[in-house]
């Protein structure tokens, strides 16, 4: 279960759970899971596209992620952002369903695009996966408190001198990164419950940022080998434990969460003041 | 520029000198001029839809008005640039979110900054410092989305002064506060106006809460506005002229009201969409 391509398989798993902490930890802090959901699954109709003209499909789902994101900074700029992400995630599924009518004999390749390929990699995989997640925790880490202060309320940014559509933009782009990176590897499905599960459940364990972004990169790493343990010995797709893991971790966060108001409720009258 | 050369003192901190400014090609302001001097506390008053949320934008640089222009501390304002706190109306925080008073109070000095802050003592104990001047190192640990409107309200106060600004601005900081937190945070403020020399622009529909303690009063109404001391500017024929027909303002016991039409008309209407946001009959 160690050896050999499983090497490979454990230390690319390791960086996606890296970045999703990391880059969910934001996603879920500014209540853009819609936006995590809906680049990887329009971004999966670029690989569609690529392998359609014979085009590499990381370059597909390099363009069409990246082209999604900026879509929906761009239209999210005037209306709503759910619906400016509805939007452009219907314009990308559109395309995606052209392209896999005129190509059905792709249907594998496709299914891997969908669920990920975990227990296949091999070792030229792992140093683009391994830059590109450098990419994009060295961007969060660098904008971190503008992020954060855009995330928490937009006009103190904005009287800070932080401009919100600009880091928006900034930000759609990092996940538009992540989302090539981990696409091949993970799936399409899956990198999106990996971003929201492990962050909201380390949101209702600790009110402290940086502890809550530690946190959500742990469970992370913990959610993907524990999948691809449980993958290893029953034979069953990584992609059921990693849905189911991420789900279970959110769950106990809130049941966590809701055991410790009801002890701090006790014997004070405020939730503030007892903590 | 026109001829008239505008009084600058060294200690202004606030010069805002004929700002008009045109929204969707309605003229919200209308040639608004006044200064404000360092430790000075001044309210800006207006009913709802008087436009003190776009001037107050203007100041912060996040408006560009149609004409006039704003200097801070001497300075033209600078698009961005830093040296002003504010508060906004609508406080907006969600409770799911990891973040302590402590954090958001820390991100008023440096949450513009990249990269993430080093752990350092002088910072903590600044953003202690800032919590206890606000009455809040009570629930520095506790998540901010959790608090109350009126605790939220002194964090952000916190937040807003905790990089040392000239001028400080607030937006309607004492709606949805009950009347012991009212005087709480106006006196907290005044008190923080003297001893920090900040010069504070705090809008608000009433004026009697801010009475005892405002230096100046900013009054709009109609897009225009009159300053000066309350005694100035609260009076019949200064507000007749700014609303543009006629007002009368009443005083009983120590409180202002502003009443529309004639008092001793009978069957005056005692109160008016445009003509009472000073005080209320009760
Ligand atoms: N972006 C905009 N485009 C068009 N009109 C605007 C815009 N922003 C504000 N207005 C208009 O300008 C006027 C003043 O608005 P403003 O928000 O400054 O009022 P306010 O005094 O803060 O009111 P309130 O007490 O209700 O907060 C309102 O009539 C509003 O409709
Ligand atoms: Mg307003």
């Amino acid at each position: 279960m160690f050896s050999g391509f499983m090497v490979n398989t454990w230390t690319v798993a390791t960086i996606v759970a890296v970045v999703a902490g990391v880059v969910g930890f934001f996603v879920v802090l500014r209540g853009s899971a819609f936006v995590a959901d809906a680049l990887p699954t329009g971004a999966f109709a670029g690989a569609a596209g690529a392998s359609l003209i014979g085009v590499n499909t990381l370059v597909g789902l390099g363009v069409f992620s990246l082209a999604g994101a900026l879509g929906i900074g761009w239209l999210g700029r005037r209306g709503r952002h759910d619906v400016a992400t509805a939007l452009t995630l219907v314009l990308m599924l559109g395309l995606g369903a052209l392209f896999l009518s005129f190509s059905v004999e792709y249907a594998p390749e496709i299914y891997s695009l969908l669920f990920g390929e975990v227990l296949g990699i091999s070792v030229n995989e792992v140093a683009p996966v391994a830059a590109l997640g450098a990419v994009c925790v060295v961007a969060i880490m660098v904008m971190f408190r503008p992020l954060m202060l855009a995330s928490v309320m937009p006009e103190l940014g904005e009287a800070r001198g932080v401009r919100s559509y600009r880091i928006e933009m900034y930000f759609l782009v990092v996940i538009a990164l992540a989302t090539s990176m981990a696409l091949p590897v993970v799936g399409a499905l899956l990198i999106f419950s990996l971003m929201i599960g492990p962050p909201a459940a380390a949101r209702s364990v600790t009110d402290d940022p940086y502890l809550a972004m530690a946190l959500s990169v742990v469970i992370a790493m913990g959610t993907v080998w524990a999948a691809i343990a449980a993958s290893y010995a029953s034979n069953w797709p990584v992609g059921f434990f990693v849905g189911m893991i991420g789900a279970f971790c959110y769950g106990a966060g809130r049941g966590w969460a809701a055991w410790r108001r009801t002890r701090v409720g006790h014997g004070a009258t405020s939730t503030a003041l007892a903590r | 520029m026109t001829e008239r050369q505008p009084y600058v003192s060294s200690d202004e901190v606030l010069a805002v000198d004929g700002i008009s400014v045109w929204l969707s090609g309605r003229e919200i302001l209308h040639d608004v001029r006044f200064s404000l001097r360092r430790g000075q506390f001044a309210g800006l008053i207006g009913s709802n839809g008087a436009g003190k949320t776009t001037l107050l934008r203007v100041i912060l640089g996040l408006t560009a008005p149609t004409a006039g222009d704003v200097r801070i501390g001497g300075e033209p304002r600078a698009r961005r640039s830093g040296g002003v706190g504010y508060v906004p109306q609508k406080i907006q925080l969600d409770p799911d979110m990891p973040l302590r008073a402590r954090d958001l109070v820390g991100l008023g000095l440096d949450g513009h900054r990249f990269g993430i802050p080093l752990p350092s003592r002088s910072r903590r104990r600044l953003v202690e410092e800032m919590l206890r001047a606000v009455g809040a190192e009570k629930f520095g640990d506790a998540r901010v989305g959790n608090l109350s409107g009126g605790e939220q309200q002194r964090v952000l106060i916190a937040h807003a002064l905790i990089s040392g600004p000239k001028l400080l601005l607030l937006d309607e900081p004492l709606a949805n506060l009950d009347i012991r937190s009212e005087q709480e945070v106006v006196s907290l403020l005044a008190r923080i106006a003297k001893e920090q020399q900040v010069a504070v622009l705090l809008s608000a529909h009433e004026i009697n809460p801010l009475l005892p303690v405002m230096d100046r009063v900013v009054y709009l109404a109609a897009g225009r506005a009159a300053s000066g001391t309350a005694s100035e500017v609260v009076r019949t024929e200064v507000l007749s002229e700014l609303y543009g027909h006629h007002v009368d303002v009443i005083r009983v016991h120590d409180r202002l009201l502003v009443v529309a039409g004639r008092a001793d008309e009978p069957g005056a209407p005692v109160s008016h969409d445009d003509a009472a946001p000073v005080a209320r009959a009760w």
